[in-house]
């Protein structure tokens, strides 16, 4: 892995629009109950202008835009040898039904440590308006190959 | 509420429908979490969960503690050991909470979730930093 693309900023990604249907279908699978990820009324009530996503939908458009990272050439990672290590995010506020969000990757750190590579993203997540909504940190491994 | 507290704790069985049902919300349809034989050929002795499926899961403790799951201001985990899901059986995962601390003037509070299997931690530092109401 090329350890010289610590720093380095991708272009944006292409515009993603949060829909109703995807927040019911992702809040479905992890397990997320309350009403305010179904009901726009009830999302409404607690001051949102729409159905909200749980904290972790983000990584829809964030790992997506990773991929671009993880999968470039150049960088010479082996994906095929990747561990998820660490997950994080920072949230201003939850995504709703109607945002168009595009993400920014920052790889943050590339390093080698004992053989091992390991690679820090940061997806800000923007609205529409430019405005940082989330930002979610990724540490991924790809482990020394065994001789 | 008071530094120390404990949440209610959660038990979910996940099966392999549920690693399936979470590759179609999320987009990961990495094979080690739907085919068996991938998952060996990687060295796993089966199917695992998707790390981020027992991280969103594991957040319904404190959304649920909660009352408003928009109020999360941070969450993070690290992934400590697979979940191997069994094609009959599924895995059974246990969510535990604590408020780890306070901050009055800000009305924010850092719980710390234990996410464990038979025991054992699947995640750890786990934690996430909310806003009280």
């Amino acid at each position: 892995m090329d350890t010289s693309f610590a720093g380095r900023v991708y272009p944006p990604s292409q515009p993603y629009e949060v829909g109703r249907e995807k927040i019911r279908e992702f809040a479905d699978a992890v397990g997320a109950a309350h009403p305010a990820h179904r009901d726009p009324a009830v999302a409404r009530a607690l001051g949102y202008p729409d159905v909200i996503a749980p904290t972790t939908f983000a990584i829809i458009v964030t790992t997506s835009a990773a991929d671009v990272v993880v999968y470039d050439p150049l960088l010479g990672l082996d994906y095929t040898r990747v561990v998820h290590r660490d997950q994080r995010f920072v949230q201003r506020r939850p995504l709703h039904a109607g945002d168009v969000v595009t993400v920014t990757v920052t790889v943050e750190s590339a390093r080698i440590v004992a053989g091992n590579a390991l690679l820090s993203t940061r997806g800000d997540v923007y609205g529409a308006d430019g405005e940082l909504i989330t930002s979610a940190y990724a540490s991924l491994v790809s482990r020394a190959v065994q001789l | 509420m008071a530094v120390g507290d404990a949440l209610a704790a959660v038990s979910v069985t996940l099966t392999r429908r549920d690693l399936i049902r979470y590759a179609g919300a999320s987009g990961d349809f990495n094979v080690i979490h739907w085919d068996e034989r991938s998952a060996v050929a990687v060295g796993l002795p089966d199917v695992i969960a998707h790390g981020m499926l027992t991280m969103g899961q594991a957040l319904q403790v404190v959304t649920d503690w909660l009352g408003d799951p928009g109020r999360v201001l941070e969450y993070g985990v690290s992934f400590k050991r697979p979940v191997v899901v069994d094609a009959l059986l599924g895995a059974t995962l246990q969510f535990a909470g604590k408020v780890l601390s306070l901050d009055e003037s800000a009305r924010t509070a850092v719980v710390e979730i234990a996410a464990t299997e038979n025991g054992q931690a699947v995640l750890g530092r786990a934690r996430a930093t909310v806003q009280l109401a």
